[in-house]
């Protein structure tokens, strides 16, 4: 419905307020289906080339409004949300108030699985957040299927377990044990012993690369690709050792964090790191990485967490008060921090950074060792010392899942599927960088560069020693003296040590020179008096 | 306070029954596909290696003839048959379905038949030859006997007309009755008239090809001996519109789409496209034959054309594109004289020296036959991701890799080389003259010597 004013002889159309907000809501949902800015045609010459790019980005944004546009019909369900009223806090509702309020499925979720005899418990998850693997320090590993609340395999390794992973699905998983690491399969069977690693401290899986990144006791970064087992890069990190560990989901790239409190990122084509951060005075105890690749949260044992912005480096803020022993984002930008019994759940509140959101403080004995959000749900894994734990946090979880990236009801042919289909995606080692849409992108030209001051000097050095190695060809009849000889090759060292420009110079003033003498011989005798002398 | 969290209760996104299809849910977020582009490049890649490795365009040979095939006829009403005639006066009518066999023969031609062509209805055949004869024939009627393999009719010709001259070259009208044939002068017919009803004379040199325009059922472009293209309107007593080139077209064809350009196939190994209004300059040139170009067809979606050379090659240009998508060659096919594109855009014909007709595939990978959605959308969506990434050295090395046999492949070297240094020659010479004295040619006027009329 649209209502026409006229206004100083203007006529306008005034769109209804709750149109608007949606065309504002339309928008910004557009903007995300744009990814990035538009090419710019500008400064193209080719009429034949513009026109068909133009086409192509007018294409792009009919693309992107028709994604906005459909997302209410696609996306049948919306994310969680916990509102207070009056006086209330959120931070101060506990686990039992949730309970409650919320209905018998979601009730399910919260529990805690009290195993006292095996040691601190790490967690992982699969993609789709069905599966999860859970290993005591003490030797035990569990393979759980979240949706039924069914152990699918338990083993007991008797040894140190360090870190466990989950490889591309449930069906594989890596743990990290007292000597070497080993691949499991789903039942329980030890599929490979993984010597070259040594002692890992931390495990990661790369899914897209399927690599497997690793950090050993003496601080070695170790990436090995399990689709044919070969190690790809083994880098050195100089800088001791670590056991802080995380891979960056926007770009692969993995974030080490050091006991000087810098934190390196790392690519497996480089034996360098790509960036080194100085994030806290004293060591890093903690790493975790916002889904979309621009934040990174750090914690140190000054008690600070700070979040930084990835893209320019720079931190964009501290919270002060308690240092986080793991750190970790969800689907929805919450961060969630755990220390020794006490758990405490950040929400980005819009424009304002994180603050508080939720807590839940444990019972004294249990330790927290590792806090991870379940992918597409409003739930948080909690594994202490005592075994491990669930809890709810509403709107941490991604409400809508894609089939066809991460499907939580998937059935064993779709996995079948979806495993061909990812290995025939699978990315070289390569393709990991820093800003990963510039693949496919143009490469500014580079004009040749002048050659630095070094360089320069460099290049002089080997012609003079050229100059100096020279053999002189011996002459013959009477023309070979010492002296002539001797003054020829200085004289062929001074040109080498002689810039071009000086060089030049010599030649030119010589030619003039000569042009000058010849000049002066044209002009008859009785003015030869008056010619230039230079 | 208000709390909701998610909860998915399992009936909604599982199915009920085994017959029901699995349920499928979307969400086109970026976010949750990192590293999207290098997973499209890597599919890229993929698509461009599977494209090679399914590229299979020869589908056979039709053997049958036993002279030179000298042209070729497509019906325009039924799809399967290609009437074909050689240089000893042999024509016959083949079907390139499934049996790849002749179906009738029409014997009568003394000498070479130059020209075949179908009236629009698919009814008669008119073919002329350089025994002086143009023969118009009635097509028999495609019915279920064709199966019989053992059975080759032949027909009688419905009318024989005689002429003073050779003729070179023949094209029916669309949507009409007239046919036009090329031989000294150019003549337009009656089906039902012996003497040709009207007649264009041009100077002394023979016509030699003729096209009606698609669209416009009185215009018609014809070549001359003489390195002239000229437009004719029918109804006007002589040429509306006269190119000089260089070097003489063999031939021209119309794009069905856009009836006003036609692209005409030229001695020199280019083919030229011209806008039919405006002729000063040709709208594209098509440069990649490296000897001249004997024939040419467009396809029915007017997107690209088809030509057979003097070079023993056959290629598919875009149509508004410089250079060629496709090659096909092999060692047994020699010089290709006569080339059409299928009505249906899927086969291309070539017909050359070495007796054979020979079928190919328009798109070397496709898949024939009837294709499940699914399959047809992963086509579509693997040839939309390897043209996105095309420019890329790692894909494009692999997607315009094609074999050449040998003599192409040096001739192609010798004049890149003959070019660059020609270009470099050009280019010094410009760099030390006064700026503005030297003028560039563009390709698109170069060949053109001037435009008569």
């Amino acid at each position: 419905m649209e209502v026409a004013l006229e206004d100083n002889n203007l006529m306008e159309k005034v769109l209804p307020p709750d149109e608007q907000e949606i065309d504002v809501e339309l928008e910004a949902k557009e903007k995300k289906y744009l990814r990035g800015e538009g090419a710019n045609l500008e400064s193209l010459k080719d009429k034949k080339l513009k026109t068909q790019l133009a086409s192509r980005e007018k294409l792009y944004g009919k693309s992107a409004k028709a994604a906005a546009k459909i997302e209410k019909w696609l996306l049948p369900a919306s994310a969680g949300y916990l509102e207070t009223e009056g006086l209330e806090k959120t931070w101060r509702i506990k686990q039992t108030d949730i309970a409650k309020e919320v209905d018998l499925l979601s009730s399910r979720n919260q529990y805690d699985i009290v195993l006292p005899d095996f040691g601190p418990y790490k967690l992982d998850f699969t993609a789709s957040g069905r599966h999860m693997l859970a290993g005591g320090r003490k030797g035990h590993l569990a393979l759980v299927d979240m949706m039924n609340m069914n152990l699918i395999k338990e083993i007991h390794v008797r040894e140190t377990v360090r870190d466990v992973a989950f490889l591309h699905n449930d069906q594989f998983f890596a743990a990290a044990q007292k000597k070497y690491s080993y691949i499991y399969a789903r039942d329980g069977t030890e599929l490979h012993c993984l010597k070259e690693r040594g002692p890992v401290a931390r495990l990661r899986f790369l899914k897209n690369h399927f690599l497997l990144a690793s950090v050993n006791k003496i601080g070695q970064l170790h990436y090995q690709d399990v689709t044919y087992g070969d190690m790809v890069a083994s880098i050195r990190t100089g800088k001791g050792r670590t056991d802080v560990m995380e891979v960056n989901p926007y770009n692969g790239v993995v974030a080490l964090g050091h006991s000087g409190g810098t934190v390196t990122m790392w690519k497996p084509t480089s034996q360098a790191p790509l960036v080194q951060m100085q994030c806290h005075p004293g060591p890093v105890s903690a790493v975790a990485f916002h889904p979309n690749g621009h934040l990174m949260a750090t914690s140190g044992k000054e008690r600070k967490v700070k979040i930084w912005d990835l893209r320019k480096f720079e931190e964009v803020q501290t919270i002060h008060g308690f240092h986080a022993k793991t750190l970790s984002f969800s689907q929805k930008g919450l961060l969630a921090a755990g220390t020794g019994s006490f758990v405490q759940v950040l929400g980005d509140s819009s424009g304002g950074g994180h603050s508080r959101y939720m807590s839940h403080p444990m019972v004294k004995g249990y330790q927290v060792e590792k806090v991870m959000f379940r992918p597409y749900e409003d739930v948080l894994g909690i594994g202490h010392s005592m075994g491990w734990s669930s809890v709810l946090i509403p709107g941490s979880g991604e409400p809508n899942f894609d089939s066809w990236v991460a499907n939580p009801f998937e059935t064993s042919k779709q996995r079948r599927e979806k495993e061909v289909h990812l290995l025939l995606d699978k990315l070289p080692p390569e393709t990991i960088m820093l800003d990963p849409s510039k693949i496919g992108a143009m490469r500014p030209s580079r004009r040749k560069e002048k050659p630095t001051r070094g360089e320069i000097e460099a290049e002089k050095e080997v012609a003079i020693e050229a100059a100096k190695s020279v053999e002189m060809k011996k002459k013959t009849k009477g023309r070979n003296k010492p002296s002539k000889r001797t003054k020829k090759k200085k004289e062929l060292v001074e040109n080498a040590k002689k810039t071009f420009p000086e060089l030049e110079e010599k030649n030119i003033a010589g030619k003039k020179r000569r042009i000058g003498e010849d000049a002066a011989a044209e002009l008859p005798t009785s003015l030869k008096r008056f010619a230039r002398k230079n | 306070m208000r709390i909701k969290t998610i909860s998915r209760s399992v009936d909604e996104f599982t199915r009920e029954r085994s017959q029901d299809l699995q349920r499928v849910f979307h969400n086109f977020d970026p976010s949750l596909r990192p590293m999207e582009k290098a997973v499209e490049y890597q599919r890229a890649l993929t698509a461009a290696k599977l494209e090679k490795i399914f590229a299979r365009p020869f589908v056979g040979a039709m053997d049958g003839h036993r002279d030179g095939i000298s042209c070729m006829a497509k019906n325009p009403n039924y799809l399967k048959g290609i009437f074909s005639a050689s240089m000893d006066g042999d024509i016959r009518l083949w079907d390139i379905a499934t049996s790849r066999r002749t179906v009738c023969q029409f014997p009568g031609h003394l000498g070479a038949v130059r020209g075949l062509t179908v009236s629009t209805d698919g009814n008669v055949l008119v073919s002329c030859g350089t025994d002086c004869n143009v023969r118009l024939w009635s097509v028999p009627r495609p019915s279920l006997e064709d199966s019989d393999l053992s059975s080759e009719k032949s027909t009688e010709p419905s009318a024989v007309y005689t002429c003073k001259n050779a003729l070179l070259a023949v094209d029916h009208q669309f949507e009409g009755d007239l046919f036009a044939t090329a031989g000294a002068q150019l003549d337009i017919w009656n089906h039902n008239r012996s003497q040709p009803v009207q007649s264009f004379t041009s100077g002394s040199h023979s016509v030699i090809s003729v096209r009606f325009n698609p669209g416009e059922p009185d215009i018609l472009a014809t070549s001359s001996g003489d390195n002239h293209i000229s437009i004719y309107d029918i109804r006007m007593s002589s040429a509306a519109r006269k190119i000089l080139m260089r070097t003489k077209t063999n031939s021209i064809a119309w794009n069905p789409m856009e009836p006003m350009n036609f692209t005409a196939a030229n001695e020199d190994g280019n083919c030229y496209s011209f806008d039919g209004r405006k002729n000063e300059e040709a709208k594209c040139v098509h440069k990649d034959h490296v000897s001249a170009v004997m024939d040419i067809d467009f396809s029915p979606t007017g997107r690209e054309f088809v030509t057979g050379s003097y070079d023993r090659s056959v290629r598919i240009f875009p149509y508004n594109g410089g250079h060629s998508r496709e090659i096909y060659h092999t060692k047994r096919m020699q010089r290709v004289f006569c080339v059409k594109y299928s009505s249906d855009a899927t086969y291309v014909i070539s017909g050359s020296d070495d007796t054979n007709l020979r079928l190919w595939k328009a798109k070397a990978s496709e898949q024939l036959g009837v294709i499940l959605p699914r399959e047809q959308k992963k086509h579509e969506y693997n040839e939309a991701v390897k043209n996105r990434y095309k420019h890329l050295p790692e894909i494009k090395r692999i997607v315009r890799h094609r074999h050449l046999p040998k003599p192409i492949y040096k001739a192609k070297a010798e004049s890149r080389a003959m070019n660059d240094a020609k270009r470099r020659k050009d280019d010094r010479r410009k760099a030390h003259s006064a700026p503005g004295t030297v003028v560039t040619e563009s390709h698109r006027t170069r060949r053109i010597i001037k435009e008569v009329e």
